[in-house]
């Protein structure tokens, strides 16, 4: 962002990678992948690069306002300061927060979480699949992240794009509004569950799998990680793929 | 003796009108124990919400077999009400069947009409009961329903069914002394329910269905009088309190958690210090989170009050399917129970002054409070427009802000928020090595 800044360019969108998306291994791939789709799509994209920070969610959800405080403050200034007007990212709790959450404490953006921004350039025509790619014909289930889903009421856009790689999409019991948690949410990403009869993503890995789909559709690298484990646990993981439907379209796309 | 029985049934009327004034006020000034916010933008959408949420009882029709009979006996309830009218009238003025000659051929249709109603409505709770209390549905048998609240939703249902049952047992007798040609009961024609059961009455004197006809009558108005305050009592308030809680639902994206102003404040002069020197110093401390009942909105307390414990939103919890100690439902019980204790203290002693007790950990256990992971599911299941999980983000805040109590691991996440930006513990500078990495 920096580099664009000082030749007193503005890109078409900043990409807000978020934590996850920056450190955590496996959601580098998805990064990866939708950074790839960009840059094929010829999207003139940004990063704030080191700059960017947590947005403060699960810190705010635990109940600690002070730091997502300093942290929203800290971001809003680098953004402002950059003259940013709209945001993409791949997290659902960075775009619920970037959203939902920045706007009262100055933050103005258009912010939109890539399950849309890949929607809209299906439907623009920019992105446009292989013949006969590798999930044409398959089994895949969706699992709705809550604060894509339930807090912010996108259902549809994910799922659309899924349709795009010509795939057959079964849907679990608990679906859309209906959704089962992956159990991350809330800041428990970043503590031991509580004591209980079993863990939440072990639950939701046996729904999912219970579908017969040889492949898990997800949209946050929270509920990723969740899932993962929830397929291990049930001894799925060689005949199971959790994918990120950035990482789905970025494999079959021309 | 027509005067006795006119005098009688406006003092019962009036008891029972003025009991349920006083108790309704009590609740009205519990829930104003809560913190002010103000709930009155958008009226257009709100209306939208009543007219959806509330009368159309929309989000129960995400059942739809339970949808239905629910609204028999929502409409049963409501429509039901035009007959009490009737009865209350007859009652003070000391007619039988005022509308009767009003509204001639008519009044045998809207009778009839009432009368599918109450059947409907006993069918409905008849398997109200047994989903309850033979098939045993999960979610009507958790523990948190143990003793009172369980007697609670039986007591109900049993009253709807004997209230319904008086209604069409005196209907039946009206017709049957209208065949003898009882001057005092007028010609109706044949109603459409009771008129099938006349012939149980036919070897009765006129005088033991006077008996039958005037007993049901008192004891079916007298029966709505009690149930009419009992409900503030019970879980029942929903019928009620359903209305408002659907005008005051939050209308924003269910992800916002509520900002901290104060918070907001502290931290802008902490980073911007050149700010502090216009600003007036505060004059109190403010308190972070909520520990008890008045640290709540007064919507959080209209919500408990408007709860009747059917547990849509523990069902669909995740952490309560998996066995977690959190129920959404009791932390809506419990914050009235709290709401009750603290009213009943300012009802003795004029003032809430310390009892030694909170909302957490009295109520409340840490153990719940951690074991939500923030997805909405119970905000979105609530028929009722009700927010358990504003209550919980706000005692985790107290938890947290007031008292630094969080399990090790977050302590963790917060310094590693507060010093690398990131909530792992990672160097900030390579936040953008994928990026490196993909380039190279």
């Amino acid at each position: 962002m920096a580099e664009y800044f000082a030749n007193g360019e503005t890109p078409e969108i900043l990409f807000w990678v978020g934590c996850a998306g920056s450190f955590d291994q496996r959601a580098q791939k998805i990064t990866k992948a939708f950074a790839t789709i960009l840059d094929k799509v010829g999207i003139r994209f940004a990063i704030l690069g080191k700059e960017e920070s947590c947005t403060g969610d699960p810190a705010r959800r635990a109940g600690n306002e002070f730091i997502f405080q300093m942290m929203a403050q800290n971001n809003i200034a680098v953004l402002n300061g950059y003259e940013v007007k709209k945001i993409v990212t791949a997290c659902p709790h960075c775009f619920n927060t970037l959203r939902n959450e920045y706007p009262e404490l100055g933050g103005h953006y258009e912010v939109i979480h890539h399950a849309t921004y890949l929607q809209q350039l299906i439907d623009e025509g920019k992105i446009r699949m292989q013949e006969g790619g590798t999930f044409k014909g398959r089994k895949i289930t969706y699992h709705d992240s809550c604060y894509l889903g339930r807090a912010n009421n996108i259902y549809e856009a994910p799922r659309k794009v899924l349709e795009a790689l010509d795939a057959e999409l079964v849907e679990m019991k608990r679906c859309r509004s209906n959704g089962l948690c992956c159990g991350a949410g809330g800041a428990q990403m970043f503590k031991e569950e509580e004591k209980g009869s079993t863990r939440i993503n072990f639950e939701r890995g046996k729904e999912a799998i219970g579908t017969g789909a040889s492949v898990i559709a997800a949209n946050c690298p929270f509920c990723m990680t969740m899932l993962t484990d929830g397929v291990k646990e049930q001894g799925k993981e060689d005949s199971v793929q959790v994918l990120d439907i950035a990482e789905m379209i970025a494999q079959q796309m021309q | 003796m027509h005067i006795i029985q006119e005098l009688l049934f406006v003092i019962a009327f009036g008891i029972a009108v003025y009991l349920f004034y006083r108790k309704a006020s009590q609740i009205r000034q519990n829930i104003l124990l809560g913190r002010d916010v103000s709930l009155n933008d958008e009226p257009a959408a709100r209306w939208q919400n009543v007219l959806l949420l509330a009368f159309g009882q929309k989000k129960m029709f995400r059942n739809p077999l339970v949808a239905v009979l629910h609204f028999f006996v929502y409409a049963g309830f409501v429509i039901i009400n035009v007959e009490i009218l009737e009865i209350i009238l007859d009652g003070i003025l000391g007619k039988h069947r005022l509308f009767a000659p009003l509204l001639g051929g008519l009044y045998p249709v809207l009778i009839g009409c009432f009368e599918i109603l109450a059947a409907l409505v006993m069918i409905g709770c008849a398997i109200f009961l047994v989903r309850r209390n033979i098939v045993r549905v999960k979610r009507l048998n958790q523990h948190e329903l143990d003793g009172w609240p369980r007697s609670d939703a039986n007591y109900i249902l049993i009253t709807e069914i004997v209230l319904m049952l008086l209604f069409l047992t005196m209907n039946t007798a009206d017709q049957a002394l209208q065949l003898h040609g009882h001057e005092h009961y007028i010609n109706t024609g044949a109603f459409w329910v009771s008129g099938n059961f006349v012939s149980l009455f036919s070897g009765l004197s006129d005088s033991t269905l006077v008996a039958i006809e005037r007993g049901c009558w008192w004891l079916h108005i007298l029966g709505i009088l009690a149930f009419l305050n009992y409900l503030p009592y019970s879980k029942h308030l929903h019928i009620i309190l359903a209305f408002p809680n659907a005008y005051y639902a939050d209308l924003r994206p269910k992800g916002k958690m509520e900002n901290m102003p104060a918070v907001q404040k502290e931290v802008q002069l902490m980073l911007q210090p050149e700010l502090a020197a216009n600003e007036a110093p505060a004059t109190d401390i403010p308190k972070f989170g909520a520990k008890d009942v008045p640290d709540l909105t007064w919507k959080n307390l209209l919500d408990a009050y408007s709860c009747t414990e059917c547990g849509r939103c523990t069902a669909a919890c995740p952490a309560n399917i998996t066995g977690k100690k959190l129920s959404p439902r009791k932390i809506m019980m419990d914050t009235r129970d709290r709401a009750e204790e603290i009213g009943l203290q300012i009802a003795k002693n004029g003032s809430f002054s310390e009892d030694g007790k909170t909302l957490l950990r009295d109520y409340i256990s840490e153990e719940e409070l951690r074991a939500c992971t923030s997805c909405n599911a119970c905000v979105q299941e609530c028929p009722v427009s009700i927010n358990p999980l504003h209550i919980i983000l706000q005692l985790r805040r107290h938890l947290v802000m007031e008292e630094s109590s969080a399990p090790q691991e977050w302590n963790m996440m917060f310094s590693n928020i507060e010093n690398n930006m990131a909530p792992w513990k990672m160097s900030p500078d390579d936040r953008d090595k994928w990026a490196v990495e993909m380039n190279g």
